[in-house]
């Protein structure tokens, strides 16, 4: 079975800043993968890189088999989709969600805007109602959902998830996070997640990655996390900063 | 050391809209002493602005009411804004959510901290440095020297957040109003933020209201919180009994985060009821 993401020694360099220094990382198909660290790490960065939003400078990227080049073409965006962190940021102030939702589809020839419009607001569990709203009439949690929507819309196989629930209250978390592993069940999705809270990686990935500096500290299935079963002292300290405050008395 | 700090009885908040007015707050009682007082809740739910106008923050637009809003036997409703003016940055602080916007961008963190000083103290130019050096070493600061002559921009979000504390503390405040202090952090950093905000209000003796939307997290750091929704406060607890809650709310708060180690799919979810909010 071939890798749906597979990334061989991956570097960045903004400027003369190195942000990515020879990353490799395999995400299986149907598989989902976590990323973590703290910021600065890279690991936005890599999701990046896989979407064509950052300057590669070296090592190789193959989706679904195919290595990409410089230029990817349209039926790599239609596969490959991104939601990102800020809810209040990714949507456009002055169009409507419906207005939205037909940009991707206008841009890859889709027919039937109008069903496929409907099916993916009943999906991400907004109504019809919600169709001509401008975003800053909804919700954090309604716009990710939005956001979610308009990821969803042109049917990818790879969703890449930029923290997609940091900025949400905790209880609008859950919500959104449901609904994605909801999705990923029913469309058999991979997904590729960044977040830096390391309850939120379990909960959703199989496998993740640890990051730091531009670099892969490791790499640790879900289990082995759970179980503390890690190898390095920067996990260690992640994991001990993700029980809370405890006071030293 | 009993003694009342903060006396707030039936405060109310509301703004005018266009379409009618809106209860951001809607009748909160409290008293705080010299503790940690968490005040928990979603977006919206009028943590925020209750802190707000503790500090004597509330946008002019907004009403305020309360039948009592006492600071230390001062009367804060009847405070004339020189009064408030007085006592915010002096005897009552506030530490904002994310220092990227809350710092000012074109003035040195020395500067700034000085600035603070100075306006509720008359201490010489080189008194005031040497002070500001000594509560950034006092924040964990390493190199206070450096930092000092840094602008806001030039450093990390946790010496931002580090910073805005020394600024915060330097007057010695009474009552600490922490608003989110560390939601805008990583979780390591945000840990060594903690530790150095509880050991200086456990050092100093201060009140200390701590809002944040993460239970787990206020009820690890303070002795007694309050859990608010839609503007009211629906329950009061210790820290220590956070898993005897008996609201439905503060119960669904707890159980929808994600924990390492208890797997459960489909996380639970609100279901918000609304008879919560009458």
């Amino acid at each position: 079975m071939t890798a749906a993401v597979a990334i061989e020694g991956l570097e960045v360099v903004f400027d003369r800043f190195r942000a990515l220094k020879g990353v490799s990382l395999e995400v299986r198909e149907g598989e989902s993968y976590g990323l973590v660290g703290e910021s600065g790490s890279g690991k936005s960065t890599l999701l990046r890189a896989i979407a064509g939003l950052a300057p590669v400078a070296g090592g190789a990227i193959a989706v679904n088999g195919k290595a990409l080049g410089k230029r990817r073409d349209k039926a790599f965006y239609r596969d490959v989709q991104m939601v990102f962190q800020d809810p209040y940021g990714s949507l456009h102030p002055r169009q409507t969600v419906d207005r939205l939702l037909q940009e991707p589809l206008a841009i890859h020839g889709m027919a039937d805007g109008e069903k496929r419009i409907e099916r993916a607001l009943d999906e991400v569990g907004l109504g019809n109602g919600f169709r001509f709203r401008y975003a800053h009439q909804l919700s954090g949690g309604q716009r990710q959902r939005v956001a979610i929507a308009r990821a969803l819309i042109l049917e990818p196989s790879i969703l890449l998830l930029d923290e997609p629930t940091s900025a949400l209250d905790a209880s609008v978390q859950a919500e959104v996070l449901n609904l994605l592993e909801e999705v990923r069940r029913r469309r058999k999705l991979t997904f590729l997640m960044v977040s830096h809270d390391l309850a939120v990686i379990t909960h959703m990935c199989e496998r993740l990655m640890v990051m730091q500096d531009g670099e892969a500290v490791e790499t640790l299935t879900a289990s082995q996390l759970i179980g503390h079963r890690v190898g390095a002292d920067y996990t260690r300290n992640l994991l001990k900063a993700s029980e809370g405050f405890v006071r030293t008395a | 050391m009993s003694d009342t700090l903060l006396d707030v009885d039936d405060l109310r908040v509301t703004f005018p809209t266009r379409t009618g007015a809106v209860q951001a707050v809607r009748g909160v009682s409290f008293s705080l002493g010299r503790e940690r007082l968490g005040i928990v809740g979603e977006s919206g739910s009028g943590k925020s602005q209750t802190g707000r106008a503790i500090m004597g923050l509330t946008p002019p637009q907004a009403q305020l009411s309360a039948k009592k809003l006492s600071f230390d036997g001062i009367d804060l409703l009847r405070a004339s804004a020189g009064q408030r003016r007085a006592l915010r940055g002096n005897r009552i602080a506030m530490i904002l959510q994310d220092p990227k916007y809350s710092l000012d961008p074109v003035m040195t963190i020395g500067r700034q901290i000085v600035e603070t000083l100075r306006a509720h103290e008359k201490v010489s130019r080189a008194e005031a440095r040497e002070r500001a050096l000594a509560m950034l070493q006092a924040v964990q600061i390493r190199e206070p020297a450096r930092v000092f002559d840094l602008y806001p921009h030039e450093v990390s979000g946790g010496m931002g957040q580090r910073a805005m504390i020394a600024m915060m503390l330097i007057a010695g405040p009474e009552l600490m109003i922490a608003d989110e202090p560390t939601s805008a952090l990583d979780v390591t950093v945000q840990l060594d933020v903690l530790n150095i905000l509880d050991r200086l209000v456990a050092e100093r003796g201060m009140g200390l209201i701590f809002i944040s939307h993460d239970l787990r997290l206020v009820s690890s750091f303070c002795d007694r919180v309050l859990v608010m929704y839609a503007g009211k406060v629906v329950e009061q607890l210790k820290a220590s009994e956070l898993r005897d809650a008996r609201h439905p709310y503060t119960r669904g708060l707890l159980n929808c985060m994600p924990r390492i180690g208890f797997e459960r799919h489909p996380l639970p979810v609100l279901d918000r009821k609304p008879e919560w909010a009458a």
